[in-house]
């Protein structure tokens, strides 16, 4: 990983202080000036950033009220909507980038989202936790208990997170869906990211969660 | 309609509610030559409106007002569309009932409508009653009062007459155009017809066609008015009469739609206006009756009967999509325009669907476009109330987009 240009110019704000690592990551690949699409884009924090220091044009869709709501009210195009039944409104080639970060285990139908990001963008970008992430294994092998972590933080109950993977699985279902893997990093729990090999192996078991740069 | 006209006329006879008025000469025909404030302009002597229904209006006057000062290059306006029942008069005292100004919570200094920092104007719509053209004003081919002789007009036709103050005012480029309600879809007229003269739109608690619904809501307010006795065809002026009875039953109707039913039951509930008991009779024993009699009552003294025929006839007749081959999305192919969509969770007469469907056909474009849902219990007129959340979402936007544009955005960021 190369430092962001904007650390170079020594021109760090709170806005990329307060950024999840993984958003960093994403930030970094976008180019400058492209036409991104956030989907589940939060409080709007990676939409600012790449605004502020990217120059991107930028559009959001969050499923939370209070969020669509921050993001707007911050100057930012966001609409209220639901990723799993709003993707299939836009055009195809719409944008250069289509954003997923670490809302794919959340979705109803994850591979047809994806179909729908690769459809409507360039590029996609997607950020997930890890499941087969070793602590993952120990905890449920040793645990007995649907495992927590700082990521996925819910009780089985109550989670979100209702379409968990692997880097493993997820590498399979880029291959199945025919889109090709530009770049791919891991993150271990101290933040720190490798790109992840062709065996997967240690990535796979080492990396808390992952980043992915898919292309059609 | 009988028993209902039945109970207002027995509140014109004075044995009833306080809220209600009893004055006789309500029944005049009211302040035609009373000169209101603000701005009249003269339009198509030159270039006539050329109407939908295929009439052109020559020579016809719109009156509009202006808050704030418009800057050197002129891209600071802001139009403001109002509703089926406002007026120019958005942030000063009625000029005729002396109540704040319908948006005054939005438009002045350091408000959401920043009359320090932008421009904005707002004009009475084509068909309305408060000095721009409509079947209260004289038709100058004829000298008298158009009455059911004025053409029947569309929400496009009204944007069209707006564009042509715009061009009056020598504004090429608005910078925004705002309005909730009828204002919205006009909001949406001015999207489709002039993209390149809109910069950003927002349209608040709109549709962009009118259900079945909403045109059952307005039939029953337009057979009120013409079962008036006094409507007389329309031609009341000429018989120095008013159908406020009529027009009042149609506000009264109209007013329900505007709030929800946990706004109305938490306000009134079952509660007694004024007395202990039932009187086993047909006087406005609840407060709602009374409420709604008041509204009604009200509303008479500042609006005209005809109009509201034609204003809500424009409003049934809306449907963007059609002139686009059914499909919306065409309305706004290539628009460069940054839309905000704004709707209210309580809102049943133009629910936050009917924004979804707008805000799905503005991505199918790929349209720059934000959309927010306002929790609130106010149904309707919320975009009229103090809203917190609204009020913010709707600076923040129009703050983006100024930035944008290169005008300042607030405390001169």
């Amino acid at each position: 990983m190369t430092a962001p240009s904007h650390e170079r110019a020594g021109a760090q704000t709170n806005i990329s202080r307060a950024m999840r690592i993984d958003l960093q990551l994403i930030a970094d690949m976008i180019e400058p000036r492209a036409r991104v699409l956030d989907v589940g884009c939060g409080d709007g924090a990676l939409l600012e950033y790449l605004a502020t220091f990217k120059q991107v044009d930028g559009r959001g869709i969050e499923l939370s009220m209070s969020g669509v709501n921050a993001c707007i009210s911050r100057g930012l195009s966001v609409i209220q909507g639901d990723a799993d039944t709003d993707l299939k409104d836009y055009p195809d080639d719409a944008f250069d980038f289509v954003i997923l970060s670490n809302t794919l285990q959340a979705m109803v139908a994850p591979r047809d989202v994806l179909g729908h990001m690769m459809r409507i963008g360039r590029h996609a970008i997607v950020s997930f936790p890890n499941f087969a992430y070793w602590r993952i294994r120990l905890d449920f092998l040793f645990g007995g208990r649907m495992p927590k972590s700082d990521l996925m933080p819910h009780e089985w109950y109550d989670t979100p997170n209702i379409h968990l993977c692997s880097i493993k699985d997820f590498v399979a279902l880029c291959g199945e869906m025919g889109f090709r893997v530009e770049r791919s990093l891991s993150l271990d729990s101290s933040g720190r990211a490798r790109g992840i090999g062709a065996g997967f192996f240690t990535a796979n078991l080492f990396g808390e969660q992952a980043v992915f740069l898919l292309t059609k | 309609m009988g028993p209902f006209m039945g109970f207002l006329g027995r509140d014109r006879a004075g044995t009833m509610t306080a809220t209600t008025s009893s004055d006789p000469s309500r029944n005049e025909p009211s302040r035609v030559s009373r000169p209101l404030p603000g701005h009249q302009v003269r339009l198509g002597r030159e270039r006539p409106l050329r109407l939908d229904c295929g009439v052109e209006l020559v020579d016809f006057t719109v009156a509009y007002q202006t808050y704030g000062r418009l800057n050197a290059d002129r891209s600071n306006a802001i139009l403001v569309c109002h509703a089926l029942t406002g007026d120019q008069f958005v942030a000063e005292p009625h000029p005729v009932t002396g109540k704040d100004g319908w948006w005054h919570m939005m438009v002045g200094p350091g408000k959401v409508l920043d009359t320090e920092r932008y421009f904005i104007i707002c004009a009475n719509i084509l068909g309305g009653c408060m000095g721009t053209a409509g079947p209260k004003e004289i038709n100058p081919a004829t000298g008298k009062p158009w009455g059911l002789s004025f053409p029947v007009i569309s929400i496009a036709d009204m944007v069209r007459a707006q564009a042509m103050l715009v061009d009056h005012l020598g504004i090429d480029n608005l910078f925004a155009v705002t309005g909730g309600s009828m204002g919205g879809m006009q909001v949406l007229e001015w999207a489709a017809l002039y993209p390149k003269r809109v910069f950003a739109a927002v349209p608040i608690a709109a549709a962009a066609h009118h259900t079945a619904q909403n045109i059952a809501f307005h039939e029953v307010g337009r057979q009120a008015i013409m079962a008036d006795p006094d409507w007389h065809g329309g031609d009341y002026a000429a018989r120095g009469a008013r159908p406020h009875r009529g027009l009042a039953v149609a506000r009264m109707a109209a007013h329900i739609t505007y709030l929800s039913e946990k706004a109305l039951q938490e306000k009134f509930g079952r509660k007694l206006q004024n007395r202990a008991a039932v009187t086993w009779g047909f006087d406005a024993d609840f407060q709602i009756e009374s409420y709604l009699r008041h509204q009604g009552s009200t509303f008479v003294d500042r609006f005209d009967a005809n109009s509201y025929l034609y204003i809500t006839r424009a409003m049934d007749y809306f449907d963007l999509a059609e002139r686009y081959g059914g499909v919306l999305a065409n309305a706004f192919r290539g628009t460069a325009t940054r839309f905000c969509l704004i709707s209210f969770t309580s809102d049943w007469l133009y629910p936050t669907e009917e924004s979804r469907k707008i805000v799905h056909a503005l991505n199918a474009v790929a349209a720059n476009v934000s959309f927010a849902e306002i929790v609130s219990d106010n149904g309707h007129d919320s975009f009229l109330l103090d809203e917190p959340e609204f009020h913010r979402v709707f600076e923040g936007f129009l703050d983006g987009a100024a930035e944008h544009r290169g005008l300042p955005r607030k405390n001169g960021r």
